[in-house]
């Protein structure tokens, strides 16, 4: 017979309860865990409703949305963010019109082109650039891109919507590259061989087969990165010369949306108007990273069903 | 129904087993009765439902998403198929060793005392060594290992990997074992000593094992069930079977003429 | 022009995009560690800052910022490794889960000031943490959520399905093959996204601005409830609101923040790489 005493054969019944309720408290704790994200989520729009909202007692939307001051510490303040947002939008285009072509270029680099070694090369590069904490890099910004500018366009300060956006586009790099490269890589490979075969080069294989098979992905890479340049604030409040006004050309300074939040909050009134103000800007910018998300995914998904 | 060739008793009764993969049904209405302490050979064409049934024994097609299954499997007077079932005292009761050998990436000594580690059923250290020598012993394979207990599974050959998962399935002490090809992705020899290790192993434990071999059948089973299309066609002794089938399908099969 | 020449020209533009990403990062690493490593001494890392800030050193920032996001991976790796576990061991395709994905794509798309709204709204206001070391890294933690999330999904699924199925088979309830076969496998990927996010949280500056810290202290924190320096604010402080502040504390302190980010990325990535060459199955 069993030679180990200590083995019991149980027979095979209903399962005991308190193994029950043991499995249950685990797998009801790991999904009420999993779905933190959402909480946080909720929470983070929540609060934006809850300190932004009231500000619209004293401030009619439209005023606040169009209005073309923002003077939000004179007697009587004045919250118009169109400039904040023409700010916001002055950059990112500058930028984006960079660093698509840019990001974009480096993906088909090292996707298509490169060989081994300088793929590894440039993929890590591409990381650090994303490792780079933003705050380096508006510093680096101030003391050396800057001047430079300032010299080069003889202008009155370097500090301008166009060294900002000459930042962010490198910022934006690694985002657009690393997604663009995954939109690549997942061309089929039959697509390309059969293109080669009919005595195709490799650049009109690239740019009849490859980039069209990836577009929607490159796409939804080119909206990640514009995400990322409308979301930043250390590089803009540090570069972008901080100037509350419509810009007329790139080449001034300007205050973004986000640059406004960072650079004033100090200075509120915990639930002053200002304080208010403040939240229902970054009400604005949440909607926007949300809008800009959906569209991404809506790209992506274009591709799903595409291919 | 099946004949009751000896005097063995059933360990698993099969009535009427229906199972579905979405809207495909993958068995239908399979009944056979598993006897006790023999090798019963599950044999068929690919696809034909013979490891699917093989995984309903122990439930392990609970894991896959949109399986339905209706009738009744019966072991020990219990219908497992009941959602009460405690699914973990069943599994540990009977056991399943897979197509390709899965040793865990830890050491051959860990991988063999994850079961009585589990379920708690090694008093102290010197039981559990002693749970893992008699297991390793059990599966052929103590001699080859007894040195080198504390070295990772992985780096043993891919036969011995497999000993060393029915091994670490004889240390949870199952009365049922349940093969999915497992010699499919050995060589000729470490076939023979696994199969050699069955002929030995059903003087104390059932066996139920998927193969698409039919040579491996006829040396290692006592009966055979010839599975097609989800349907039981046949099952008996295997002498029966493998010489005198009585269902045309069975021969066909048999004799090579198809699958 | 030909086939062949419009490949060369346009192999050559592609070459040059390859180019103008790598430069960038060389030219500014080169001018860190150029102007920034004659300031790196012991009594730079070691001391406080002095003369407004214009002279001494960044011990209180440094500790500040390890502080921070130690908290804050503590917070946000137990979160992210549960929410990982739950997606994908538990969840099939159901409507939850589909949120939960939509809401991880989304909390990584949302501006870090936005996240430093949120943080001085809820812990500094509503919970009344003040500003303090307690809002500031939970802030973090929430920010590096998406991070961690992602890499422990990818760690867990990396795991083969074989596994969990040997050690069902043997009796084994889920919470204890996930417990005991799952997570110490996926182990070595988790800690990868665990650095990840570390690295993150250590250069975040938005997120802290109003919600921990402090422009000058002179001494350590001594509770959680207390503010502290942290090393990317330093660095802006520095950089751009004291006139006449030295180039050595400017750009050491540049180079420890970029040291720091890059040594965590650095220590990931070779990780990473050597676990997937590592794996044996």
């Amino acid at each position: 017979m069993e030679r180990n005493a200590a083995i019991v054969k149980k027979p095979v019944g209903v399962k005991r309860k308190t193994a029950r309720y043991k499995e249950f408290a685990w797998e009801k704790s790991i999904a009420v865990l999993g779905s933190i994200s959402i909480v946080i989520l909720a929470l983070i729009f929540l609060f934006l409703v809850k300190d932004g909202i009231p500000l619209f007692r004293h401030v009619g939307v439209a005023e606040f949305l169009f209005g073309d001051t923002w003077r939000p510490i004179s007697e009587p303040p004045v919250f118009g963010i169109l400039p904040l947002i023409a700010g916001s939008i002055v950059v990112t285009l500058a930028a984006a019109a960079m660093s698509v072509p840019m990001g974009v270029g480096c993906a088909i680099y090292i996707a298509e082109i490169a060989d081994p070694r300088a793929k590894e090369f440039l993929k890590v590069v591409v990381e650090l650039i994303a490792g780079i904490p933003s705050v380096v890099l508006g510093f680096i910004g101030v003391l050396t891109l800057a001047p430079f500018v300032q010299e080069i366009f003889d202008l009155p300060t370097g500090l301008t919507a166009f060294t900002g956006a000459v930042v962010l586009a490198f910022m934006a790099v690694p985002t657009i590259a690393t997604i663009s490269e995954d939109a690549i890589y997942s061309v089929p490979r039959e697509y390309r061989e059969a293109s080669l075969a009919m005595g195709a080069t490799r650049w009109q294989t690239i740019y009849k087969v490859i980039i069209p098979a990836s577009s929607s992905g490159i796409l939804a890479a080119s909206l990640l990165g514009v995400g990322r340049v409308i979301g930043e604030t250390m590089v803009v409040m540090m570069v972008c010369g901080n100037a509350p006004v419509i810009p007329n050309t790139i080449f001034q300074p300007v205050r973004t949306m986000t640059a406004t939040i960072a650079a004033e909050m100090g200075e509120t009134v915990h639930g002053g108007d200002h304080y208010m103000a403040l939240f229902a800007v970054g009400l604005a910018l949440f909607a926007i990273s949300f809008a800009i998300n959906a569209a991404a995914s809506g790209a992506a998904r274009r591709r799903g069903a595409g291919a | 129904m099946a004949k009751e060739t000896a005097q063995n008793p059933v360990e698993i009764s099969v009535r009427g087993l229906d199972l579905f993969y979405g809207r495909f049904q993958a068995l239908k209405s399979v009944g056979i009765d598993i006897l006790k302490n023999q090798v019963t050979a599950l044999i068929g064409p690919s696809g034909c439902g013979k490891s699917t049934f093989l995984r309903s024994l122990n439930r392990m097609n609970d894991m896959i998403q949109g399986v339905r299954t209706e009738g009744v499997v019966e072991f020990e007077g219990r219908r497992i198929l009941d959602p009460e079932t405690d699914v973990a005292e069943l599994r540990k009761r009977v056991g399943m060793v897979f197509q390709k050998p899965n040793p865990f990436p830890m050491s051959v000594y860990n991988n063999v005392a994850y079961g009585p580690r589990i379920h708690g059923s090694a008093g102290s250290k010197s039981d559990l060594d002693g749970i893992v020598e008699e297991s390793l012993v059990a599966a052929a394979l103590w001699g080859e290992v007894k040195d080198k207990l504390k070295q990772s599974a992985l780096s043993l050959s891919g036969g011995q990997q497999q000993r060393l998962c029915i091994a670490r399935l004889l240390a949870v002490k199952p009365d049922v074992l349940l093969m999915d090809e497992p010699c499919s992705a050995l060589d000729p020899i470490a076939t023979l000593k696994i199969e050699e290790l069955m002929r030995d192993l059903k003087n104390r434990y059932t066996i139920v094992i998927v193969t698409h071999n039919m040579q491996q059948a006829a040396r290692v089973s006592d009966r055979t069930a010839f599975f097609l299309n989800g349907e039981l066609v046949e099952q008996g002794d295997t002498d029966e079977i493998f010489t005198r089938p009585k269902d045309k399908r069975t021969e066909d099969y048999i004799t090579g003429r198809f699958g | 022009m030909s086939a062949k020449s419009s490949e060369r020209a346009a192999f050559l533009a592609l070459r040059i995009c390859g180019c103008a990403v790598a430069a960038p990062i060389l030219l500014i690493l080169g001018l860190l560690i150029v102007k920034g490593a004659p300031a790196l001494s012991a009594e730079f890392l070691l001391s406080a800052p002095r003369m407004g800030l214009k002279e001494g050193g960044i011990f209180p920032a440094i500790v500040g910022t390890v502080i921070l996001v130690a908290l804050a991976i503590s917070v946000a790796l137990p979160l992210g490794v549960a929410c990982a576990v739950y997606l994908n061991e538990y969840a099939g395709d159901s409507r939850l889960t589909r949120l939960i994905r939509l809401s991880i794509v989304n909390l990584a798309g949302v501006p870090s000031v936005v996240f430093g709204l949120f943080g001085l709204g809820l812990f500094v206001l509503f919970l009344k943490f003040g500003v303090s070391i307690l809002s500031g890294s939970l802030t973090l933690a929430f920010l590096i959520l998406p991070v961690v999330i992602t890499a422990s999904e990818e760690a867990l699924s990396s795991v083969p399905k074989s596994f969990s199925e040997a050690s069902l088979a043997l009796g084994a309830t889920k919470m204890q093959t996930i417990l005991r076969v799952v997570l110490p496998n996926a182990l070595p990927g988790m800690l990868t996204g665990a650095i990840l996010g570390v690295s993150r949280a250590a250069g975040e500056t938005a997120p802290i601005l109003f919600t921990v810290a402090a422009f000058y202290l002179p001494r350590l924190p001594s509770s959680i409830f207390d503010q502290a320096m942290a090393l990317p604010y330093h660095l802006y402080i520095v950089s751009t609101q004291v006139p006449g502040a030295s180039e050595t504390v400017k750009y050491g302190t540049a180079l420890v923040l970029v040291s720091l980010a890059f040594g965590l990325n650095l220590v990931a990535i070779i990780a990473r790489n050597r676990i997937r060459k590592q794996r044996k199955w």
